[in-house]
């Protein structure tokens, strides 16, 4: 009989128990002391620093490094936690090839940055640690805030109005706080259950409350908020996956990524988590990545990334797309779906159509290809579902399918502010959606205490 | 092939490199290892009376400075003269001498300021064919407190007297080592080559506090709570050590006093530059402290490729080079005009000079420009200072070129005149002497 990775279909326990521990450790184990002091050395501590304007928050990366190096990691977290209350797991999930790390301007002399994430990591890992708290909420202001979803951007606000002295109240669809950084981030990114242990260190500044299990369209209105509260921050991120557009994408063995990823990081055991023999995954973004990656580690024999465009075009940073091929997984570029084969109502292939540029437009060049599949992934993008926030109140207006906001994160309903993937013009990084939160919080406070519009 | 055979007061060596009077000469096992690994001479750790020897503390006796990634650049020692028994020093001394011929074997002593004391321990020395001696009228702690060392090194007139003894009950050449606790270090010069010494040996180390545990708000290094300003030597003292090499050297009353250049020396390069300031060899101690014996290899191949590089043939070529550029303030051509240059191939965009120069100098260097970063002198601010070359971390990305004469200078508004100015004519000084019609 077929064991591991040859066992035909959709499976699970295709490795050892060990081999499923090792796979899931911590991809960027932590600096030790003596690390975090050699790398922090490093630090040319720029004037008006590249890393620090590349960070969607300005951390003050040199002065975090300058702490570090100088024995002072708790000052160090402050610096940071200043900036990004959930430094600890952006420092984990960050792309900081493309962001800070890509600025350094030891990048630019040697090619070889100072590794300002895992710094990161090293100094909030201390204070978190410690369970040192930096921040005392201010006298109570007597408004209250609701904030819809406990994702990044929603907990970066809830922090902030919290240490204005605001009641929050964050109304969270999912049975856990945390948003993608519980639900959608690879596992070997964010170990040891670090979101909920980040959730429980923001909210314990006080005067946060969450409610869990409360969706919006279903369990309550955008109009109640409005009428109840001082003002709402919107941030429930996407909740639309994108279709494939291939026929029979319905069949059995066709799954949304982000599902996938999300079940893994719920399992608490990962030998009963099935996956194909072989995986295809279509799509180009971190999502494709993560899900391609953790299929090949939980025991996949093949695994193959299929993006429409070319290699220069993936949304994936290229750290990303060598973690993936470092692990094993193909990526195929200029290939786009055209019909999942399905064989008693199972998949059992793919046909791809080869594509091309035509002037600035993607055409299929008609050539197909036909991949073996037991499993297919779709990974092309989500979309923002706007029908849960209308019908209950005035329109709230939208812009390239998703809230449209102003640079203090206002929508265009009076009391509503918007923040994180929810809103138009983002970049979907975790960093952006806690920038997003912080300063619509700001927005917000300076709304409520001057007695502005709200 | 360059020649670096070194020839001081008499005294034979394959190579300049004398590992100077310390812990790594200590005993005929270190020694031993030393001439193996390459080094042209040592002086022995330094000699005491006989009798009951000293004895060290039982504790820490150093204690450091570290730069960027704990490179080690300055270390202090709160250790005493050889904790050996004479006799037995003297033996392996002789010993050694014996099995290694070709190289340098100096004897450091340091015994009471008394005329019997030297005159008694002076032919036990010569016994062992020794090829010299130091006189330490240095070590700045411990034995300062009991008049020795430092002690006799801060008072020229006993300098004097006590190199006077020595030349007179030994045949061997003398070296006087200077302390560098001293205001003007010319003084003791002045003193033991007075008193008729072959040469003197400088500098000795630096009295220094390294640190303070911040938990005991002790001193560093520390013994039982408590602590004592030990000699600070290494990497950090090179430049004071380097001055008063000079200073010795173009002094009109010990010029051509031979000179042995100790502190700080690390590679050919450290010294190749004292010598090149007058010194006739060199003395290493913390850089073979830090990494091993072994870094003298680095050092003869580093000094032989650069002298055949630039056709120097032998150690002559290059001692006293630099000496006759060292001169006083007073001196220094005041139309002499140059300005930084970035070299934007080069430039990695840290800002760091212009935050030095924007915060602390001139305003001469841009931060931004088109709404660019951009990094850029502003000549018309620039006075050519130098910090900007100093901060940057890119070695050559900065450097300061001279204005031709007839070139305008944009600060001044001027044109550089070719004509060499000083101090001492210029308008803005009272003292100012009229040039000679």
């Amino acid at each position: 009989m077929a064991t591991g990775h040859f066992i035909e279909g959709i499976a699970g326990g295709r490795l050892s128990s060990e081999q499923y521990a090792d796979n899931f450790s911590d991809l960027h184990p932590p600096l030790d002391h003596h690390e975090a002091l050699v790398e922090s050395d490093r630090c040319y501590f720029c004037y008006d620093a590249p890393c620090m304007n590349a960070c969607p928050t300005s951390i003050d990366i040199p002065l975090f490094i300058r702490q570090i190096a100088t024995g002072n990691p708790l000052g160090s977290a402050k610096t940071i936690f200043d900036q990004n209350i959930l430094g600890g797991m952006c420092a984990r999930v960050c792309p900081t090839e493309t962001l800070c790390e890509e600025a350094c301007v030891r990048e630019v002399a040697e090619g070889k940055p100072v590794q300002i994430g895992r710094l990161q990591r090293y100094a909030t890992d201390v204070a978190m640690g410690e369970g040192k708290q930096f921040y005392k909420r201010a006298e109570p202001t007597g408004k209250s805030i609701a904030v819809v979803g406990a994702g990044p951007a929603g907990l970066a606000a809830a922090h902030r109005l919290a240490r204005h002295g605001h009641d929050v109240t964050i109304l969270e669809a999912r049975p856990k706080a945390g948003g993608l950084n519980e639900y959608g981030i690879a596992a070997y990114k964010s170990v040891d259950d670090f979101a909920q242990a980040e959730v429980d260190y923001v909210t314990a500044i006080g005067g946060i409350d969450i409610q869990n299990g409360k969706a919006l369209g279903r369990d309550f209105q955008l109009a109640d908020l409005i009428r109840n509260y001082d003002a709402v921050f919107l941030g429930m991120g996407l909740g639309g996956v994108n279709a494939l557009r291939a026929d029979g994408e319905d069949a059995d063995g066709v799954a949304n990524a982000v599902e996938f990823i999300s079940e893994l990081r719920q399992t608490s055991d990962l030998s009963g988590l099935p996956v194909g023999r072989r995986v295809v995954v279509i799509g180009g973004g971190m999502t494709a990545i993560d899900a391609a990656v953790q299929s090949k580690l939980l025991g996949a024999e093949e695994v193959t990334i299929c993006y429409r465009r070319g290699q220069e075009h993936m949304n994936a940073s290229e750290f990303e797309q060598d973690l993936a091929a470092a692990n094993g997984v193909t990526i195929r570029h200029w290939l786009q779906p055209k019909r999942v084969i399905a064989e008693n109502g199972k998949v059992s292939a793919i046909e791809l159509e080869y594509t091309a540029m035509s002037g600035d437009k993607l055409i299929g060049t008609g050539e197909t290809l036909r991949l073996n599949a037991d499993q297919v992934f779709k990974a092309i993008g989500q979309s923002f579902v706007p029908a849960h926030l209308n019908g209950s109140a005035e329109q709230i207006e939208l812009e390239g399918g998703r809230i449209k906001v102003d640079a203090e994160g206002r929508t265009s309903l009076a009391k509503v502010w918007a923040g994180g993937d929810c809103i138009f013009g983002g970049d979907d990084l975790t960093v952006s959606a806690v920038a997003h939160g912080r300063d619509a919080a700001e927005s917000i406070h300076r709304a409520l205490t001057s007695n502005g519009r709200a | 092939m360059a020649d670096i055979r070194n020839n001081f007061v008499g005294i034979k060596s394959p190579n300049p490199f004398w590992l100077a009077s310390a812990p790594p000469t200590d005993k005929a096992y270190n020694v031993e290892r030393a001439f193996k690994a390459g080094w042209g001479g040592v002086v022995w750790k330094t000699l005491g009376e006989e009798g009951p020897p000293v004895v060290n503390v039982n504790g820490p006796r150093y204690g450091a400075i570290w730069g960027a990634d704990r490179r080690l650049l300055g270390l202090n020692n709160i250790e005493l003269i050889t904790d050996r028994d004479l006799q037995t020093n003297l033996r392996e001394m002789k010993q050694v001498k014996m099995n290694w011929p070709d190289r340098a074997l100096i004897a450091s002593i340091m015994v009471p300021c008394v005329e019997e004391s030297w005159k008694a321990i002076l032919p036990l020395v010569e016994e062992t064919g020794a090829d010299g001696i130091e006189l330490n009228f240095g070590c700045p702690h411990g034995m300062s407190e009991r008049g020795m060392g430092s002690a006799v090194g801060q008072v020229p007139e006993y300098i004097e007297m006590v190199v006077r003894w020595c030349k007179q009950y030994t045949r061997m050449p003398v070296l006087t080592k200077l302390t560098p606790n001293i205001t003007d270090i010319r003084k003791p010069a002045r003193a033991a080559h007075a008193g008729g010494t072959d040469a003197v040996s400088l500098i000795n180390t630096i009295n220094s506090i390294t640190g303070v545990d911040l938990d005991s708000f002790a001193p560093q290094p520390t013994i039982d709570g408590k602590g004592s300003h030990g000699g600070y030597c290494g990497p950090a003292v090179k430049p004071i050590a380097m001055n008063m090499v000079a200073e010795i050297a173009r002094d009109p009353e010990t010029h051509g006093l031979p000179i042995s250049g100790i502190g700080g020396i690390t590679t050919w390069r450290d010294a190749a530059e004292f010598m090149a300031l007058g010194a006739g060899n060199v003395q290493v101690c913390t850089a073979a402290m830090t990494y091993g014996f072994k870094i003298v290899q680095e050092m003869i191949a580093g000094l032989e490729n650069w002298m055949d590089e630039k056709g120097h043939a032998s150690l002559s070529d290059i001692i006293g080079r630099a000496t006759p550029n060292v001169t006083d303030w007073q001196y220094l051509n005041l139309n002499y005009v140059a300005k930084a240059h970035i070299d934007q191939d080069a430039c990695i965009k840290c800002g760091r000079c212009h935050i030095a120069c924007e915060d602390t100098s001139h305003q001469a260097i841009t931060s931004m420009v088109d709404g660019v970063r951009h990094f850029e002198v502003i000549e018309a601010e620039c006075v050519g200072c130098n910090l900007c070359v100093n901060v940057c971390p890119v070695e050559g990305c900065i450097t300061m070129q001279p204005l031709a004469a007839g070139v305008l200078d944009q600060r001044t508004g001027l044109p550089v005149s070719p004509v060499y100015a000083n101090w001492t004519t210029h308008p803005n000084n009272p003292m100012a002497k009229v040039a000679a019609e």
